[in-house]
């Protein structure tokens, strides 16, 4: 028995241990989680091209920009905007909050039109006469806001054009005379002229709630979108949810994990206790490289950190096997476990660089969550090998050399003796 | 070397096994289908997590109250005590009837979770499809080349053989069973191809290892070292097969409802991926690498006479 190895091999299992033990909880806490994890909306939309006029590069960075502005009215923190496709955005607002109410503001241009005449359309409202245009929403400057009107009380948004003249211009013309205020083609209030504005502001009243206010008031202020917006995909999730799905999932990582544990020791009883640190090591590194860099964690991504896990294992057992092979060729246990790792390493490689090359492939290829899902899969390959690898074999030397135990049984060989 | 079960020379019993269940999964293709999910067909899907048992009626009715058309068949039920509601539409739902769809259902049902809703467009559902297939190909054909330069092509053939068996009895079996096909569905089915495809080149391994520790000199002994190499290997592939099962498994009845049918399909794809390497690709292998044994064999003969 050499205490000198010894101590080594335990200094390295208390740090593996130890160093999990004591940060994983903060480690964990920086990782972004995904919106299946956490709630909140997924939206996509395809930016359409207007009168048969091709997208340019400009108009589309144009349209992105003011998605961006738009969002940025939510308040919602941290949101993903993202260009995809070349023609589409996807935005991705985690958290809870009114769902219908950011996607109006971020898809919809609140379209809204002065009209001198109206005649009777052909569903019996009223519908503007196009000749008859006298201001529409571009004309406004960016500052409406709630208000209220001074006499009914009633919620109003206060707007001010850019040009006074025009608007005292209008005013004079149509003293004494209606005019017609549309939101999006609806006819919202018909009021009559009682005096010429000559500040360019005014009121528009008839829109609604306090809350319908405030919403119009933040899609004239976040200006028109140079090309209409077209939902094509979108994703709800609950906060709770996403919560639940979360904490299953991490509870049957868990249950897994232990039984590993236990299958491990029954199979290899000391080799698969160097195998079960090399798992935790191997979880370990895996979250902090999530955290570091930060990459998201989706739920798709948990299963392929969990089946990661199973790749982990697996080199060990490989790698296990493979000295059990060599102890029944009738080599010492120390020589085995050098011969044994040696030669199943290539194994390792070979059968981990086809099932990488698999992730590489959906990475390129894939979106959203199978995205995810490849990351994830990338990532765990990687940090399988070092860990099962380099990190178990080097464990499994030093404990082997240490020469605690001599008998290949604590290895889980049938045989008892060694034939030297 | 104790005796062991030969596998090589039963491979008649294997390929009829494999054979049957193919031609029964391209049967329920053909009756049947897939039953897609809005990733590939366009429309609406919400997913409520109800937390009470519940009739479909009951909640086509709370959908038809909110002014809303359902086919019928549309509401199905999903998790593992069927307290969760999967609702389809073939329309894409506009965002004031998904906040009604939301609202209304937590009236209807006081215990409910608010609802995981999506849209797909049809022009975004043939982008995804198209996408997914591209993926399994290329997958496929990179594995192939790299496993032809690592070992040689008839080792990569026999490897592509096992792992589109893996992952048509998946498909054969999500068609068979109703369960929808969607996003995270190519991604399982991904993963199996990289496992199944795993798990085949550690046995080619060891057979390439022994061929070149003892080069047969017949097809007599070429059959017994691969019988040979897959008994070596036999207790690993157990060993591997049985952890990942036992995470998949896990995952299956305590992971989230959104990967239950995810590792649904892992479970079934890994142990078809553990049969398949042992059974289907080495013995492929053995009949192709065996027919130039078989010529000499026959040259000889001739030569004899």
């Amino acid at each position: 028995m050499k205490w000198g190895r010894f101590g080594v091999f335990l200094g390295i299992a208390v740090i593996i241990v130890g160093l999990t033990a004591g940060t994983v909880a903060s480690v964990w806490k920086q990782i972004p989680l995904g919106l299946d994890l956490k709630g909140g909306i997924s939206l996509l939309y395809k930016v359409e091209p207007v009168d048969n006029k091709p997208l340019t590069k400009a108009g589309i960075q144009a349209a992105l920009e003011a998605v961006e502005t738009r969002v940025d009215s939510l308040g919602v923190t941290s949101p993903l905007i993202n260009l995809e496709n070349g023609s589409e955005i996807s935005v991705q607002l985690a958290g809870a909050f009114n769902q219908q109410q950011a996607e109006q503001i971020i898809g919809q241009t609140a379209q809204l039109a002065i009209y001198g005449e109206v005649t009777k359309g052909k569903n019996g409202k009223a519908a503007p006469v196009p000749s008859s245009l006298l201001v529409t929403g571009r004309d406004l400057k960016s500052n409406a806001s709630v208000g209220q009107d001074s006499t009914t009380g009633a919620p109003t948004v206060d707007v001010t054009f850019k040009n006074a003249s025009q608007w005292a211009k209008i005013t004079k013309q149509y003293l004494g005379k209606p005019i017609y205020t549309f939101l999006n083609g609806n006819l919202i209030t018909a009021a009559t002229i009682e005096d010429v504005i000559e500040n360019g502001q005014t009121q528009i009243s008839g829109i609604g709630s306090v809350e319908k206010c405030r919403v119009l008031a933040k899609e004239l202020n976040a200006g028109s979108l140079p090309y209409p917006l077209k939902r094509i995909a979108s994703t709800n999730i609950g906060p709770q949810l996403g919560a639940a799905s979360l904490k299953a999932t991490m509870y049957a990582g868990l249950a897994a994990v232990i039984l590993i544990f236990f299958f491990m020791i029954g199979m290899y009883r000391m080799a698969g206790v160097i195998a079960d640190l090399a798992i935790v090591a191997y979880a370990y590194v895996t979250l902090l490289i999530f955290a570091a860099f930060p990459i998201t964690l989706t739920l798709p991504g948990l299963a392929a950190l969990v089946l990661g896990l199973g790749i982990a294992v697996d080199a060990n057992i490989i790698t296990y096997e493979r000295i059990k092979d060599e102890v029944r060729n009738g080599r010492s246990l120390q020589s085995a476990v050098i011969a044994g790792s040696r030669r199943a390493l290539r194994t390792i490689v070979d059968s981990n660089a086809t099932t990488f090359i698999a992730a590489v492939v959906m990475f390129w290829f894939g979106q959203g969550d199978v995205r995810g899902f490849a990351v994830a899969l990338m990532v765990s390959i990687i940090v399988s090998l070092l860990t099962a690898v380099f990190l178990s074999r080097t464990m499994l030397q030093v404990f082997t050399r240490a020469n605690v135990v001599r008998k290949p049984w604590w290895y889980g060989s049938r045989k008892r003796s060694v034939e030297q | 070397m104790k005796v062991h079960f030969d596998i090589i020379r039963r491979r008649k019993w294997f390929f009829t096994i494999s054979s049957l269940i193919t031609v029964a999964g391209l049967v329920v293709f053909l009756v049947s289908g897939f039953n897609l999910g809005t990733d590939f067909k366009a429309g609406s899907q919400v997913q409520v997590q109800l937390n009470q048992p519940f009739t479909s009626t009951q909640v086509a009715h709370v959908m038809t109250e909110a002014g809303l058309t359902l086919t019928p068949g549309a509401v199905t039920k999903a998790g593992l005590n069927d307290q969760t509601a999967i609702i389809r539409f073939s329309d894409v739902l506009t965002s004031k009837q998904i906040a009604n769809i939301t609202s209304d259902m937590k009236t209807a049902f006081p215990k409910a979770l608010p609802p995981q809703i999506n849209t797909v467009d049809p022009l975004v559902a043939t982008q995804t499809s198209h996408k997914a297939v591209l993926a399994v190909l290329f997958a496929s054909l990179f594995i192939v080349i790299y496993v032809a330069i690592r070992f040689e092509y008839r080792y990569a053939v026999a490897g592509i053989i096992a792992l589109m068996h893996d992952a048509f009895i998946v498909m054969s079996v999500f068609a068979l069973l109703r369960l929808e096909v969607n996003l995270t569905f190519i991604a399982a089915v991904l993963t199996i191809v990289g496992y199944s495809i795993n798990d085949t080149i550690v046995i080619f391994d060891r057979i390439r290892e022994n061929m070149k520790l003892t080069p047969p000199n017949s097809y007599e002994e070429l059959q017994a070292l691969v019988n040979k190499s897959l008994w070596q290997t036999m207790t690993r592939s157990l060993n591997t097969v049985a952890t990942v099962l036992i995470a998949a498994l896990m995952l299956f009845f305590f992971g989230g409802q959104s990967i239950h049918d995810f590792t649904f399909a892992l479970i079934v794809g890994l142990i078809s991926g553990a049969y398949s390497s042992i059974f289907i690709a080495s013995p492929i292998w053995v009949i192709w690498r065996g027919r130039d044994f078989r010529r000499k064999a026959r040259l000889a003969a001739l030569d004899k006479a």
